[in-house]
């Protein structure tokens, strides 16, 4: 089920919020109506968390993270940091890395169990990564974007990426993240996929602006309504069984 | 290595998305969106008037073309179509790609023109777009028509006169303007009593017509202005100019009588002196010598002289008897003017066709005609014996020198009917018309003179058929040649020259 939300008359509202299979961050804003919207559909499972990093407000394109841990940036403050923790899961891991590119969310995109980074990101980063959070690390670009945290949103069911991704490279990524893509577009037309939307394996958020065939694309893609998979997947199928084989 | 069909590749790289709208597989642009959803979204037209008015002049059927020009285009036209573009404000913002007119009723006052415009929107994606619009086309009177209708139309006045008797040499003027079109600026032309005004709708047209007659006629003029209005803030005034033309009082055929001071001065002609033409210059010859002279129209304007017998006054003789005189037998003096080689003095016995058979007592005179007269030719002349002639100049003559006959012209009875005709000013009536007998004289006088006709047009009359020169009974008899005669083009109208 995708949720149509705004964070103060912004339709961005994955610059705002983190969400994982785990654990939800939510930007702190002047009313509680953007975190009301989340903590309506997600409480009864998950943590809801107020949060900033380094005093800000954007946390999802400056975090990553899945259920196994959350990535900040160093320039996140000591307070916040002990909030977090205090926050999270005990079986969250936490931590503080020293990256050169720190909005860790514009350069890594991950689900629980693989992630694609920016080609240029620091190797002991990427080292950080893989032990924090549990994932393959692999170093790609999405429709020559070197951002692929901001063009690419994966959970374990599925991914969105990029509207100018060409069939091929949408083959070659998915049967790297062994889950099945689609290209297309989030908050009317918006190319910045990311920013526009969170998901996790059971819920997805998305901007106010979206439109019903951009949301009817992300229920198939994530598996979050429980119709029939779409042609999508069957076709992906394909390149799934081509990759094992 | 393997290989790749270039169709696989091709279908390899192929990039879809739905269309955020209405979910239709589309390529992805930078809209994100099919080029239908695109256009409910967008219209790039917008800010571009969908409806315009255009002004229009019935009077001259021209268009109005801010700010203050009026233009004449026809329906469909390349200036019609530029000219409502021009109208459109917003075109600017987009890029025109194509215009055209959309047929609709001539009468409906309506013009359609269809634009095809192309325009960048959401982020870099053009847009091409179809659209009509619809021009009413408004009725204005044009400051030209305005004018005409207040009848306020002209700002020059050429005022010809000639204050004589006959006016053989208006007709003859209105021959010269017709040849060299002098008159294509004019707005009317008015008979008026003693001559013509001409109306201009700029001054430098009446001076352009001003300057044409001081050159082919013998006038002077004069120039005057009224002032209508004065605008104190910018410094214009509106005046109405008033060109007086004076043509020289003599015409053809007439005697005049010069003073002392200019018979030295044109080489001691006679003081008495027969008019033989007016052209540029008035062409005066003496009858008893025929010693001749040209006055030019600013020698004459500083001396003027009469006119002492007019045409009308002319009276009917009957040659009894000529005589060449030779050219040893006349006395020439140093200093003498030129003499006509064309003309043959001659001493002459007349009797008046009035008292032939009656009166046996020929009056003798000498003439310059003794190349065309025979015994018993019917001559035209002046009687000057027994006229009245009231003339400062003429009274200070030796009477014993003054000849008691000037005879002016052979006399031709029979009148056939001319093979030629011309051409008239479009005048508004027809006053100083063509028929009287002052006309005729003027068209006799065209066909006794060919010098006199050489500077004018004559067209040649289609329903009199040119008679042979076989038939005729006087071989001598003056015609105008077929050679001489134009074809007058007559294309709709065959009655517009009758």
């Amino acid at each position: 089920m995708a949720v149509r939300v705004q964070f103060e008359n912004n339709n961005e509202i994955g610059v705002f919020s983190k969400l994982t299979n785990a654990y939800c961050l939510v930007a702190i804003g002047g009313s509680e109506n953007f975190y009301s919207v989340f903590e309506a559909e997600l409480a009864e499972t998950i943590p809801v968390i107020h949060a900033s990093l380094a005093g800000c407000r954007i946390i999802g394109r400056m975090c990553v993270g899945n259920r196994h841990g959350l990535l900040v940036p160093n320039t996140t403050t000591d307070t916040e940091l002990q909030h977090l923790r205090n926050s999270l899961p005990d079986s969250v891991k936490l931590q503080r890395v020293e990256e050169r590119l720190s909005a860790l969310g514009n350069v890594i995109t991950c689900n629980d169990y693989v992630a694609l980074v920016h080609p240029d990101l620091d190797r002991e980063t990427e080292e950080i990564l893989s032990d924090t959070l549990n994932v393959e690390v692999f170093r790609q670009t999405v429709a020559s974007n070197l951002l692929v945290g901001s063009y690419c949103v994966l959970s374990n069911q599925g991914g969105l990426v990029h509207p100018q991704t060409s069939s091929q490279d949408q083959d070659e990524l998915s049967s790297l993240l062994q889950v099945p893509l689609v290209a297309g577009t989030i908050n009317r037309g918006s190319e910045v996929i990311a920013a526009g939307m969170v998901v996790n394996d059971w819920a997805a958020f998305c901007g106010l602006d979206t439109t019903s065939t951009e949301i009817s694309v992300i229920e198939s893609v994530f598996k979050l309504n429980e119709a029939q998979p779409a042609t999508i997947t069957t076709t992906m199928r394909a390149s799934l069984i081509d990759s094992m084989a | 290595m393997e290989y790749i069909s270039p169709e696989a590749a091709f279908a390899n790289t192929t990039k879809t998305i739905l269309c955020c709208e209405c979910g239709i597989a589309i390529e992805p642009n930078p809209a994100n969106m099919c080029v239908a959803c695109l256009r409910t979204q967008v219209d790039i037209t917008e800010g571009i008037p969908k409806q315009a008015t255009i002004h229009f002049c019935r009077g001259c059927d021209r268009y109005f073309q801010p700010p203050t020009d009026w233009i004449h285009c026809a329906l469909e036209s390349r200036e019609l179509l530029q000219l409502c573009l021009k109208k459109l404000k917003g075109l600017n913002r987009v890029k025109l790609i194509d215009a055209g007119f959309v047929w609709t009723e001539p009468h409906s006052k309506r013009i359609k023109v269809k634009l095809t415009v192309q325009g960048e929107v959401l982020g870099g994606a053009v847009l091409q777009q179809v659209f009509i619009v619809e021009y009413t086309v408004a009725h204005q009177m044009c400051d030209d028509c305005h004018r005409t209708e207040a009848k306020d139309y002209w700002k020059a006045l050429v005022q010809v006169r000639q204050r004589a008797e006959n006016k053989k040499t208006f007709y003859y003027l209105e021959q010269l303007i017709l040849k060299h079109r002098a008159h294509e600026n004019t707005l009317s032309i008015k008979p008026i009593h003693e001559g013509l005004d001409f109306f201009f709708s700029t001054e430098a047209h009446a001076r352009r017509i001003v300057d044409f007659l001081n050159t082919v006629i013998p006038c002077r003029s004069q120039h005057s202005k009224k002032l209508l209005s004065h605008d104190v803030h910018s410094n214009t005034y509106n005046y109405k100019f008033t060109f007086s033309v004076e043509l020289v009082p003599i015409s053809k055929n007439s005697v005049v009588c010069l003073s002392r001071k200019m018979t030295h001065q044109f080489g001691g002609i006679s003081p008495l002196c027969l008019v033989l033409r007016v052209t540029n210059n008035i062409h005066l010859i003496d009858p008893c010598s025929a010693q001749i002279t040209e006055i030019s129209g600013s020698h004459y304007w500083r001396d003027p002289f009469n006119c002492i017998f007019n045409p009308k006054q002319l009276t009917e003789y009957v040659v009894m008897d000529i005589e060449p005189i030779k050219d040893k037998e006349r006395k020439f003096f140093p200093g003498q003017g030129p003499i006509s080689n064309k003309h043959v003095l001659a001493d002459v016995w007349l009797t008046k066709a009035s008292e032939l058979g009656i009166n046996d007592n020929t009056i003798h005179t000498r003439t310059h005609l003794g190349h065309v007269l025979k015994p018993f030719d019917s001559v035209l002349g002046y009687n000057v014996n027994e006229s009245n002639v009231n003339d400062d100049c003429f009274e200070k003559l030796n009477k014993d020198l003054i000849p008691e006959v000037i005879l002016v012209k052979k006399h031709y009875a029979n009148k056939r009917k001319r093979a030629w005709k011309l051409k008239h000013l479009p005048r508004d009536d027809t006053s100083i018309g063509t028929g009287n007998q002052d006309y005729n004289e003027f068209l006799d006088d065209l066909e006794e003179d060919p010098l006199y006709r050489q500077n004018i047009n004559i067209y040649r009359n289609k329903q009199v058929m040119p008679v042979d020169t076989d038939e005729l009974e006087d071989p001598f008899e003056p015609r105008i040649t077929l050679e001489e005669m134009l074809d007058d083009l007559n294309i709709d109208d065959p009655n517009e020259m009758s």
